[in-house]
């Protein structure tokens, strides 16, 4: 039998303010490039968190490439994380190069630096300071880096949030040959549904609970699934919003 | 005159000394710098006073019994940071006043403040001792071969801690270690610039050789350059101009740095005027 990329079984997590997560299982297989999606606040960045091991406190069981990442932290080198996005202080002395070396974590992968760079794009930027960089060059940083360990899983949390529409569609070609020509399982949290509908074969659909999981044509040519899908993306909205006030 | 200046041997061990401090100091101060940590050895050389004191009182050499308060004292505000809701500026706060109070206290006890006690607030590179030179510079070789080891694991968590921990680095270790580090570097420092300088040595030639733009490791290799010629600079001319060498050498290191941040400024306008010019 083969071994799940990823398996989240009846996982619950409650910080003390209510359930963020509420009873998600779902499993994702090797090769399987899955889009996650979700209204604002739906939980999708605290799931990852609690897949990485980040938070520890949840109930339930979660396994990378069949292990515990709470207890083995090995199983992490085989992952690649690219985070929301973050604003990185402009002075900070480090260049491209400098930064996505520093993924190189596996043995013998820092050989890699140069393939990765080059993989995103970056090989004219690597001797920037990464503080000079553009939000969607500097997300290309953080992919190359994810990239340098040559990872079988990747988690990609909103990749393209606040970025041009060029760099993002660059982004999604990069997206699709990482997994159709390297075989790598990835894992992608988006609020474009256009592009996760073109590109993931598997979509899990969370608002703190599984809303929907299953195969991307069910999800899309659903149109009852849809418009649930869209009124509760309206009312996380409308919420944030009237929290704003 | 330089010459004969440097046949003398006090002259010589300061130099020593001196250049081995400056780097270790500027090594871990750029860790420190870009975790905004930059007070953090403000608050350990404080606790270290107290150390000394504890030392002069108790007739045991000073420098160890600061190395163990000092790194007792950096362990404590590392996990007050971690378990309570205290923001960091005001554990740097505390642990500071504490380590002085200690201090004051026991110098009390002992009957009031002698020379030895001055000079460590102050420095005293040029009566450091054979003995002195020899354990500084073990210390610092210890600590400059950790930072060469760990400096990319160090790098990775400064530049981002969550990051780092997703990568299987084991954080909080590497951060506890770290800050041992940083204190034994701190107090191998008293002995050049005393307590109440130290803070220059850490900062101030990270925050000028930050400012060439370089990468991470051109930027370490700027600032101990930077750190080094100054305390070179600082202790020759204390010697010739008979002034404070401790007090001296962070003079140099200001005007090095206020006179980096002026051509800087300078090469900026005119870049700027020149890109105007050719759009016009």
């Amino acid at each position: 039998m083969q071994l799940d990329a990823v398996s989240v079984d009846r996982v619950t997590y409650d910080y003390g303010q209510g359930k963020i997560l509420d009873d998600i299982s779902f499993k994702v297989e090797e090769g399987d490039l899955v889009g996650i999606i979700g209204p604002n606040g739906a939980g999708k960045t605290t799931l990852f968190s609690c897949m990485l091991g980040l938070i520890g406190d949840y109930e339930g069981r979660i396994e990378i490439f069949g292990a515990d990442t709470r207890k083995n932290r090995k199983v992490l080198e085989q992952v690649g994380y690219v985070p929301q996005k973050k604003s990185i202080e402009q002075g900070f002395p480090a260049t491209v190069e400098d930064i996505v070396s520093l993924g190189a974590t596996r043995k013998g992968s820092k050989a890699n630096t140069a393939s990765a760079i080059e993989t995103a794009a970056l090989t004219e930027l690597k001797n920037r300071r990464i503080g000079e960089l553009s939000g969607g060059q500097q997300q290309r940083v953080f992919i190359a880096k994810a990239l340098v360990n040559e990872p079988r899983l990747l988690i990609l949390d909103e990749p393209v949030t606040g970025i041009d529409v060029e760099t993002q569609n660059r982004f999604y070609s990069l997206i699709r040959k990482l997994n159709k020509d390297d075989h790598i399982t990835i894992i992608w949290s988006s609020h474009d549904l256009e592009a996760i509908s073109s590109l993931a074969n598997k979509v899990a659909c969370i608002n703190r609970s599984m809303f929907f999981h299953g195969q991307s044509h069910e999800f899309f040519e659903n149109p009852e699934m849809l418009k649930k899908y869209s009124e509760s993306s309206m009312q996380a909205h409308m919420h944030e919003q009237h929290h704003h006030h | 005159m330089v010459l004969e200046i440097l046949e003398l041997g006090f002259v010589q061990r300061a130099l020593v000394t001196g250049i081995a401090v400056a780097v270790i100091c500027s090594a871990v101060g750029l860790f420190l710098v870009l975790r905004r940590h930059s007070l953090f050895g403000d608050a350990l050389a404080h606790a270290a006073f107290g150390g000394i004191a504890v030392g002069l009182f108790a007739n045991v050499y000073p420098i160890w019994t600061a190395i163990v308060v000092s790194v007792l004292a950096a362990l404590g505000m590392t996990k007050l940071r971690q378990s309570a809701k205290i923001p960091p500026d005001a554990t740097v706060a505390v642990l500071l006043s504490s380590g002085l109070a200690l201090g004051i206290v026991l110098v009390s006890l002992s009957g009031g403040f002698s020379v030895d006690l001055f000079s460590f607030l102050f420095g005293s590179i040029l009566l450091v001792s054979q003995d002195e030179v020899v354990i500084i510079l073990a210390l610092s070789a210890i600590i400059m071969a950790i930072l060469l080891l760990l400096y990319k694991r160090f790098m990775y968590i400064t530049f981002d801690e969550e990051q780092a921990k997703v990568s299987g680095l084991q954080v909080s270790k590497l951060n506890y270690l770290f800050i041992i580090l940083a204190s034994i570097a701190v107090i191998s420092s008293i002995r050049l610039v005393g307590i109440l300088l130290i803070s220059s040595l850490i900062v101030i030639p990270n925050i000028t050789a930050m400012m060439f733009g370089k990468g991470f490791k051109k930027t370490a290799v700027l600032s101990g350059a930077i750190a080094s010629s100054s305390v070179v600079a600082g202790i020759m001319i204390s010697y010739v101009a008979n002034i404070a060498t401790g007090g001296t050498i962070v003079l140099v290191l200001v005007i090095t740095f206020l006179t980096t941040l002026a051509i800087k400024r300078a090469q900026r306008q005119t870049s700027q005027v020149a890109s105007v010019k050719a759009s016009t």
